[in-house]
Protein backbone atom coordinates (compact mmCIF):
# COMPACT_ATOMS: atom_id res chain seq x y z
CA UNK A 1 0.00 0.00 0.00
CA UNK A 2 2.62 2.51 1.00
CA UNK A 3 4.67 1.44 -2.17
CA UNK A 4 1.48 2.43 -4.31
CA UNK A 5 0.96 6.06 -2.08
CA UNK A 6 4.75 6.50 -3.11
CA UNK A 7 4.23 6.27 -6.82
CA UNK A 8 0.81 8.60 -6.67
CA UNK A 9 2.76 11.58 -4.53
CA UNK A 10 6.15 10.84 -6.58
CA UNK A 11 3.37 12.72 -9.65
CA UNK A 12 2.40 14.80 -7.57
CA UNK A 13 4.99 16.44 -6.50
CA UNK A 14 9.06 15.31 -6.80
CA UNK A 15 8.26 14.52 -10.29
CA UNK A 16 5.44 16.71 -11.20
CA UNK A 17 5.35 16.73 -14.97
CA UNK A 18 5.30 19.95 -15.98
CA UNK A 19 7.31 21.89 -12.87
CA UNK A 20 9.93 19.28 -12.32
CA UNK A 21 10.40 17.77 -16.03
CA UNK A 22 8.81 20.57 -17.95
CA UNK A 23 7.20 18.23 -20.54
CA UNK A 24 3.57 19.19 -21.51
CA UNK A 25 3.72 23.11 -21.24
CA UNK A 26 1.37 23.51 -24.28
CA UNK A 27 -1.92 22.63 -22.82
CA UNK A 28 -0.57 23.85 -19.76
CA UNK A 29 -0.59 27.11 -20.62
CA UNK A 30 -2.91 27.16 -23.30
CA UNK A 31 -6.36 26.54 -21.37
CA UNK A 32 -5.08 28.41 -18.21
CA UNK A 33 -6.71 31.88 -18.51
CA UNK A 34 -9.82 30.43 -16.41
CA UNK A 35 -10.49 27.77 -14.17
CA UNK A 36 -12.72 26.07 -15.48
CA UNK A 37 -10.62 25.17 -18.50
CA UNK A 38 -8.45 23.81 -16.46
CA UNK A 39 -10.23 21.69 -14.76
CA UNK A 40 -11.36 20.55 -18.05
CA UNK A 41 -8.06 19.92 -19.58
CA UNK A 42 -6.51 18.33 -16.28
CA UNK A 43 -9.58 16.06 -16.22
CA UNK A 44 -9.35 15.08 -19.91
CA UNK A 45 -5.87 14.60 -19.87
CA UNK A 46 -5.60 12.24 -16.63
CA UNK A 47 -9.00 10.05 -18.46
CA UNK A 48 -6.07 9.25 -21.36
CA UNK A 49 -3.29 9.34 -18.86
CA UNK A 50 -4.68 6.43 -16.42
CA UNK A 51 -6.47 4.47 -19.19
CA UNK A 52 -3.41 4.43 -21.82
CA UNK A 53 -1.00 3.14 -18.86
CA UNK A 54 -3.76 0.92 -17.68
CA UNK A 55 -3.72 -0.78 -21.04
CA UNK A 56 -0.32 -0.46 -22.17
CA UNK A 57 0.65 -2.23 -18.99
CA UNK A 58 -1.82 -4.90 -19.50
CA UNK A 59 -0.58 -5.75 -22.48
CA UNK A 60 3.26 -4.98 -22.10
CA UNK A 61 4.13 -8.72 -22.64
CA UNK A 62 2.45 -8.89 -25.63
CA UNK A 63 4.52 -5.58 -27.21
CA UNK A 64 7.37 -6.43 -29.19
CA UNK A 65 9.91 -3.83 -28.01
CA UNK A 66 10.92 -2.75 -31.61
CA UNK A 67 7.02 -1.84 -32.30
CA UNK A 68 6.35 -0.14 -29.04
CA UNK A 69 6.12 3.43 -29.92
CA UNK A 70 3.53 2.79 -32.85
CA UNK A 71 1.37 0.97 -30.32
CA UNK A 72 1.36 3.45 -27.65
CA UNK A 73 0.10 6.51 -30.24
CA UNK A 74 -2.36 4.29 -31.52
CA UNK A 75 -3.09 3.17 -28.19
CA UNK A 76 -2.93 7.20 -27.01
CA UNK A 77 -5.08 8.52 -29.64
CA UNK A 78 -7.89 6.22 -29.12
CA UNK A 79 -8.40 7.15 -26.02
CA UNK A 80 -7.65 10.83 -27.07
CA UNK A 81 -10.84 10.22 -29.60
CA UNK A 82 -13.57 8.95 -26.78
CA UNK A 83 -12.46 12.32 -24.74
CA UNK A 84 -12.58 14.50 -27.95
CA UNK A 85 -15.84 12.84 -28.91
CA UNK A 86 -17.73 13.01 -25.01
CA UNK A 87 -16.68 16.47 -24.92
CA UNK A 88 -18.10 17.80 -28.11
CA UNK A 89 -21.10 15.61 -27.18
CA UNK A 90 -21.74 16.69 -23.30
CA UNK A 91 -19.56 20.01 -22.74
CA UNK A 92 -19.53 21.86 -25.99
CA UNK A 93 -18.61 25.22 -24.60
CA UNK A 94 -15.65 23.75 -22.87
CA UNK A 95 -15.02 21.56 -25.94
CA UNK A 96 -14.81 24.78 -27.51
CA UNK A 97 -12.45 26.81 -25.59
CA UNK A 98 -10.28 24.30 -25.43
CA UNK A 99 -10.16 24.09 -29.16
CA UNK A 100 -7.31 22.12 -31.07
CA UNK A 101 -6.25 21.30 -27.43
CA UNK A 102 -8.26 18.78 -26.75
CA UNK A 103 -6.79 16.18 -30.15
CA UNK A 104 -3.45 17.31 -29.23
CA UNK A 105 -3.81 15.51 -25.83
CA UNK A 106 -2.11 13.21 -28.74
CA UNK A 107 0.66 14.00 -28.60
CA UNK A 108 1.30 15.26 -25.38
CA UNK A 109 4.68 14.54 -24.12
CA UNK A 110 3.56 13.59 -19.97
CA UNK A 111 1.40 10.78 -21.85
CA UNK A 112 3.87 9.55 -24.13
CA UNK A 113 6.80 9.84 -21.46
CA UNK A 114 4.64 7.79 -19.11
CA UNK A 115 3.74 4.92 -21.36
CA UNK A 116 7.26 4.54 -22.38
CA UNK A 117 9.30 4.87 -19.13
CA UNK A 118 6.64 3.58 -16.22
CA UNK A 119 3.76 1.76 -17.68
CA UNK A 120 6.02 -0.61 -20.02
CA UNK A 121 7.55 -1.96 -17.89
CA UNK A 122 5.04 -2.23 -14.45
CA UNK A 123 2.14 -3.93 -13.43
CA UNK A 124 -1.72 -2.86 -14.27
CA UNK A 125 -2.09 -1.59 -10.43
CA UNK A 126 0.71 0.49 -10.35
CA UNK A 127 0.50 1.95 -13.42
CA UNK A 128 -3.14 3.13 -12.87
CA UNK A 129 -1.69 4.83 -9.22
CA UNK A 130 0.86 6.01 -11.65
CA UNK A 131 -1.48 7.72 -14.10
CA UNK A 132 -3.49 8.99 -11.36
CA UNK A 133 -0.65 10.90 -9.88
CA UNK A 134 0.77 12.16 -12.86
CA UNK A 135 -2.77 13.11 -13.37
CA UNK A 136 -3.23 14.89 -10.12
CA UNK A 137 -0.08 16.78 -10.78
CA UNK A 138 -0.36 18.11 -14.22
CA UNK A 139 -4.58 19.27 -12.67
CA UNK A 140 -3.49 21.17 -9.80
CA UNK A 141 -0.28 22.98 -11.70
CA UNK A 142 -2.87 24.11 -14.28
CA UNK A 143 -5.33 24.94 -11.37
CA UNK A 144 -2.66 26.79 -9.98
CA UNK A 145 -1.55 28.65 -12.74
CA UNK A 146 -5.69 29.23 -13.75
CA UNK A 147 -6.38 30.42 -10.58
CA UNK A 148 -3.56 33.17 -10.36
CA UNK A 149 -4.37 34.22 -13.80
CA UNK A 150 -8.17 34.34 -13.77
CA UNK A 151 -8.29 36.49 -10.39
CA UNK A 152 -5.80 39.06 -11.14
CA UNK A 153 -6.99 38.86 -15.25
CA UNK A 154 -10.37 38.96 -14.67
CA UNK A 155 -11.50 39.27 -10.85
CA UNK A 156 -13.37 36.25 -11.13
CA UNK A 157 -12.32 32.62 -9.65
CA UNK A 158 -14.53 29.50 -11.53
CA UNK A 159 -16.42 32.25 -13.17
CA UNK A 160 -17.77 33.58 -9.33
CA UNK A 161 -16.57 37.34 -8.67
CA UNK A 162 -14.27 37.85 -5.97
CA UNK A 163 -12.13 40.65 -6.18
CA UNK A 164 -14.32 43.66 -4.78
CA UNK A 165 -16.33 45.74 -7.16
CA UNK A 166 -13.47 48.91 -7.60
CA UNK A 167 -11.00 46.30 -8.78
CA UNK A 168 -10.17 47.21 -11.92
CA UNK A 169 -8.65 43.09 -13.65
CA UNK A 170 -5.44 43.66 -15.21
CA UNK A 171 -6.15 42.06 -18.79
CA UNK A 172 -2.23 41.52 -19.05
CA UNK A 173 -2.72 38.22 -17.16
CA UNK A 174 -5.59 36.44 -19.39
CA UNK A 175 -3.75 37.16 -22.74
CA UNK A 176 -0.37 35.10 -23.69
CA UNK A 177 2.35 37.03 -21.83
CA UNK A 178 0.82 37.13 -18.31
CA UNK A 179 0.55 32.98 -19.12
CA UNK A 180 4.20 33.04 -19.82
CA UNK A 181 5.03 35.01 -16.36
CA UNK A 182 2.78 33.66 -14.57
CA UNK A 183 4.21 30.12 -15.13
CA UNK A 184 7.94 31.45 -14.51
CA UNK A 185 7.23 32.69 -11.31
CA UNK A 186 5.46 29.19 -10.86
CA UNK A 187 8.89 27.31 -11.94
CA UNK A 188 11.06 30.05 -9.92
CA UNK A 189 8.64 28.73 -6.65
CA UNK A 190 9.46 25.56 -7.65
CA UNK A 191 12.80 25.94 -7.16
CA UNK A 192 12.97 27.60 -4.35
CA UNK A 193 10.75 25.06 -2.29
CA UNK A 194 12.83 22.28 -3.17
CA UNK A 195 15.55 23.84 -2.45
CA UNK A 196 14.25 24.75 0.75
CA UNK A 197 13.65 21.12 1.30
CA UNK A 198 17.36 20.31 0.38
CA UNK A 199 18.67 22.10 2.60
CA UNK A 200 16.75 20.76 5.32
CA UNK A 201 17.03 16.71 4.48
CA UNK A 202 21.05 18.08 4.44
CA UNK A 203 20.81 19.75 8.15
CA UNK A 204 18.96 16.69 9.20
CA UNK A 205 21.47 14.60 7.56
CA UNK A 206 24.56 16.69 9.02
CA UNK A 207 23.09 16.56 12.80
CA UNK B 1 -9.92 34.53 -47.57
CA UNK B 2 -6.42 35.38 -49.70
CA UNK B 3 -3.44 33.35 -49.34
CA UNK B 4 -1.25 36.57 -47.94
CA UNK B 5 -3.96 37.41 -45.42
CA UNK B 6 -3.47 33.52 -44.10
CA UNK B 7 0.40 33.81 -44.12
CA UNK B 8 0.68 37.30 -42.29
CA UNK B 9 -1.98 36.25 -39.92
CA UNK B 10 -0.20 32.46 -39.12
CA UNK B 11 3.41 34.11 -38.90
CA UNK B 12 2.35 37.38 -36.98
CA UNK B 13 -0.64 37.75 -35.19
CA UNK B 14 -1.47 33.90 -34.36
CA UNK B 15 2.28 33.21 -33.97
CA UNK B 16 2.31 29.35 -33.48
CA UNK B 17 4.55 29.82 -30.53
CA UNK B 18 4.28 32.96 -28.87
CA UNK B 19 0.26 33.40 -28.78
CA UNK B 20 -0.92 29.92 -29.18
CA UNK B 21 1.50 27.91 -26.73
CA UNK B 22 2.29 25.29 -29.17
CA UNK B 23 5.24 23.27 -29.67
CA UNK B 24 6.42 24.78 -26.33
CA UNK B 25 8.43 22.01 -25.28
CA UNK B 26 11.12 22.15 -28.24
CA UNK B 27 10.78 26.01 -27.88
CA UNK B 28 12.27 25.22 -24.31
CA UNK B 29 14.48 22.59 -25.62
CA UNK B 30 16.39 23.19 -28.98
CA UNK B 31 17.47 27.42 -28.22
CA UNK B 32 20.33 27.45 -26.37
CA UNK B 33 22.30 28.25 -29.89
CA UNK B 34 20.75 30.46 -32.54
CA UNK B 35 22.32 27.54 -35.27
CA UNK B 36 20.39 24.79 -33.61
CA UNK B 37 17.26 26.90 -33.59
CA UNK B 38 17.48 27.70 -37.19
CA UNK B 39 17.94 23.92 -37.70
CA UNK B 40 14.40 22.59 -35.74
CA UNK B 41 12.77 25.77 -37.19
CA UNK B 42 13.64 24.18 -40.89
CA UNK B 43 13.09 20.70 -40.23
CA UNK B 44 9.98 21.39 -38.76
CA UNK B 45 9.10 23.75 -42.19
CA UNK B 46 10.06 20.60 -44.00
CA UNK B 47 7.93 18.13 -41.75
CA UNK B 48 4.87 20.46 -41.19
CA UNK B 49 4.55 21.25 -45.40
CA UNK B 50 4.81 17.44 -46.11
CA UNK B 51 2.31 16.70 -43.17
CA UNK B 52 -0.40 19.26 -44.95
CA UNK B 53 0.08 18.09 -48.23
CA UNK B 54 -0.27 14.35 -47.25
CA UNK B 55 -3.69 14.75 -44.54
CA UNK B 56 -5.81 17.29 -46.49
CA UNK B 57 -6.25 14.65 -49.37
CA UNK B 58 -6.11 11.56 -47.15
CA UNK B 59 -9.20 13.74 -45.16
CA UNK B 60 -11.31 14.93 -47.64
CA UNK B 61 -10.71 11.85 -50.65
CA UNK B 62 -10.96 8.82 -48.05
CA UNK B 63 -12.32 10.06 -44.47
CA UNK B 64 -15.00 11.95 -45.77
CA UNK B 65 -16.46 9.70 -48.23
CA UNK B 66 -15.92 6.40 -46.24
CA UNK B 67 -18.16 8.74 -43.39
CA UNK B 68 -14.78 7.81 -40.99
CA UNK B 69 -14.29 11.67 -39.90
CA UNK B 70 -13.84 10.50 -36.11
CA UNK B 71 -10.93 8.42 -36.90
CA UNK B 72 -8.94 11.96 -38.04
CA UNK B 73 -6.73 11.85 -34.90
CA UNK B 74 -5.46 8.43 -35.19
CA UNK B 75 -5.05 9.00 -38.90
CA UNK B 76 -2.88 12.01 -38.77
CA UNK B 77 -0.84 11.46 -36.30
CA UNK B 78 0.23 8.29 -37.66
CA UNK B 79 0.50 9.44 -41.12
CA UNK B 80 3.10 12.20 -39.35
CA UNK B 81 4.95 9.49 -37.68
CA UNK B 82 5.16 7.48 -40.83
CA UNK B 83 6.24 10.58 -42.92
CA UNK B 84 8.71 11.80 -40.24
CA UNK B 85 10.41 7.88 -40.54
CA UNK B 86 10.39 7.65 -44.32
CA UNK B 87 11.55 11.02 -44.12
CA UNK B 88 14.60 10.04 -42.34
CA UNK B 89 15.45 7.20 -43.94
CA UNK B 90 15.78 8.78 -47.46
CA UNK B 91 17.74 11.98 -45.81
CA UNK B 92 19.76 8.86 -44.26
CA UNK B 93 20.28 7.56 -48.00
CA UNK B 94 20.17 9.95 -50.26
CA UNK B 95 21.42 13.17 -48.58
CA UNK B 96 23.68 12.41 -46.11
CA UNK B 97 24.85 16.23 -46.18
CA UNK B 98 20.98 17.31 -45.12
CA UNK B 99 20.56 14.85 -42.74
CA UNK B 100 23.72 14.95 -40.85
CA UNK B 101 22.03 18.98 -40.15
CA UNK B 102 18.54 18.16 -39.30
CA UNK B 103 18.45 14.51 -38.68
CA UNK B 104 18.81 15.06 -34.86
CA UNK B 105 15.94 16.83 -34.63
CA UNK B 106 13.65 14.84 -37.21
CA UNK B 107 12.85 11.95 -34.57
CA UNK B 108 11.97 14.87 -32.28
CA UNK B 109 9.41 16.40 -34.70
CA UNK B 110 6.56 13.14 -34.21
CA UNK B 111 5.22 14.79 -31.05
CA UNK B 112 5.62 18.33 -31.87
CA UNK B 113 1.90 19.31 -31.73
CA UNK B 114 2.72 22.54 -33.92
CA UNK B 115 2.39 19.97 -36.77
CA UNK B 116 -0.54 18.08 -35.55
CA UNK B 117 -2.31 21.21 -34.79
CA UNK B 118 -1.48 22.42 -37.98
CA UNK B 119 -2.73 19.76 -40.04
CA UNK B 120 -6.18 19.91 -37.78
CA UNK B 121 -6.49 23.97 -38.21
CA UNK B 122 -6.56 23.13 -42.04
CA UNK B 123 -9.48 20.81 -41.44
CA UNK B 124 -11.86 23.35 -39.04
CA UNK B 125 -10.51 26.52 -41.22
CA UNK B 126 -12.11 24.84 -44.54
CA UNK B 127 -9.10 25.68 -45.94
CA UNK B 128 -8.80 24.04 -49.75
CA UNK B 129 -5.58 22.51 -50.48
CA UNK B 130 -3.40 25.43 -51.79
CA UNK B 131 -4.52 27.48 -48.43
CA UNK B 132 -3.35 24.75 -46.48
CA UNK B 133 -0.30 24.65 -47.75
CA UNK B 134 0.42 28.44 -47.32
CA UNK B 135 -1.23 28.44 -43.61
CA UNK B 136 2.03 25.65 -43.20
CA UNK B 137 4.35 27.51 -44.58
CA UNK B 138 3.75 30.49 -42.51
CA UNK B 139 3.02 28.82 -38.90
CA UNK B 140 6.18 27.30 -39.71
CA UNK B 141 8.33 30.27 -40.48
CA UNK B 142 6.57 31.67 -37.44
CA UNK B 143 8.11 28.74 -35.28
CA UNK B 144 11.48 29.27 -36.95
CA UNK B 145 10.91 33.22 -36.16
CA UNK B 146 10.20 32.79 -32.32
CA UNK B 147 13.09 30.09 -32.16
CA UNK B 148 15.36 32.56 -33.47
CA UNK B 149 14.01 35.15 -31.34
CA UNK B 150 14.09 32.98 -28.51
CA UNK B 151 17.92 31.68 -29.36
CA UNK B 152 19.28 34.97 -29.89
CA UNK B 153 17.59 36.44 -26.04
CA UNK B 154 19.22 33.64 -24.22
CA UNK B 155 22.43 34.20 -25.83
CA UNK B 156 22.37 37.81 -24.17
CA UNK B 157 21.12 36.18 -21.14
CA UNK B 158 24.40 34.20 -20.44
CA UNK B 159 25.93 37.47 -19.81
CA UNK B 160 23.23 39.29 -18.17
CA UNK B 161 22.77 39.99 -14.39
CA UNK B 162 19.31 37.94 -14.12
CA UNK B 163 17.85 37.96 -10.48
CA UNK B 164 18.37 35.55 -8.40
CA UNK B 165 14.87 33.74 -8.60
CA UNK B 166 14.57 33.98 -11.91
CA UNK B 167 18.12 32.20 -12.57
CA UNK B 168 17.47 28.96 -14.98
CA UNK B 169 14.24 28.67 -17.07
CA UNK B 170 12.02 30.78 -15.21
CA UNK B 171 13.91 34.35 -16.93
CA UNK B 172 13.28 31.92 -20.38
CA UNK B 173 9.23 31.95 -19.76
CA UNK B 174 10.13 35.79 -18.40
CA UNK B 175 12.06 36.75 -21.71
CA UNK B 176 9.13 34.69 -24.01
CA UNK B 177 6.65 37.02 -22.20
CA UNK B 178 8.07 39.76 -23.20
CA UNK B 179 8.81 38.48 -26.52
CA UNK B 180 5.07 37.48 -26.75
CA UNK B 181 4.44 41.39 -25.32
CA UNK B 182 5.76 42.83 -28.61
CA UNK B 183 3.88 40.30 -31.04
CA UNK B 184 0.50 41.75 -29.40
CA UNK B 185 1.56 44.85 -31.25
CA UNK B 186 0.90 42.93 -34.72
CA UNK B 187 -2.96 42.02 -32.98
CA UNK B 188 -4.68 44.81 -34.90
CA UNK B 189 -2.81 44.37 -38.32
CA UNK B 190 -5.49 42.15 -39.82
CA UNK B 191 -8.82 42.36 -39.84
Amino acid sequence: MKRLLNILLKGIITENPLLMLMIGLCSALAVTSSVANGIGMGLAMTFVNVFAELVISLFRKAIPNDARIPIFIIVIAAFTTIVDLVMKAYFPELSKAMGVFIPLIVVNCIIMGRVEAFAYKQPPLDAIFDGIGMGIGYTWVLIGIAAVREVLGAGTLAGIQIMPEAFQPILFFTLPPGGFIVFALFISLNIWLNKAQNARAAAKEAA
Amino acid sequence: MNLGTIFLASLLVENVVLMRFLALCSYVGMTSSVGQSVGMGFAVTFVTVLATAATWPIYHFILVPLGLEFLQILVFILVIASLVQLVEFYLKKNVPGLYAAMGIYLPLITTNCAILAVTFDNITKNYNLIQSIVYAVGVSAGYLLAMVLLAGVRDRIKTSPVPKFLQGTPILFVATGLITVAFMGFAGMIK
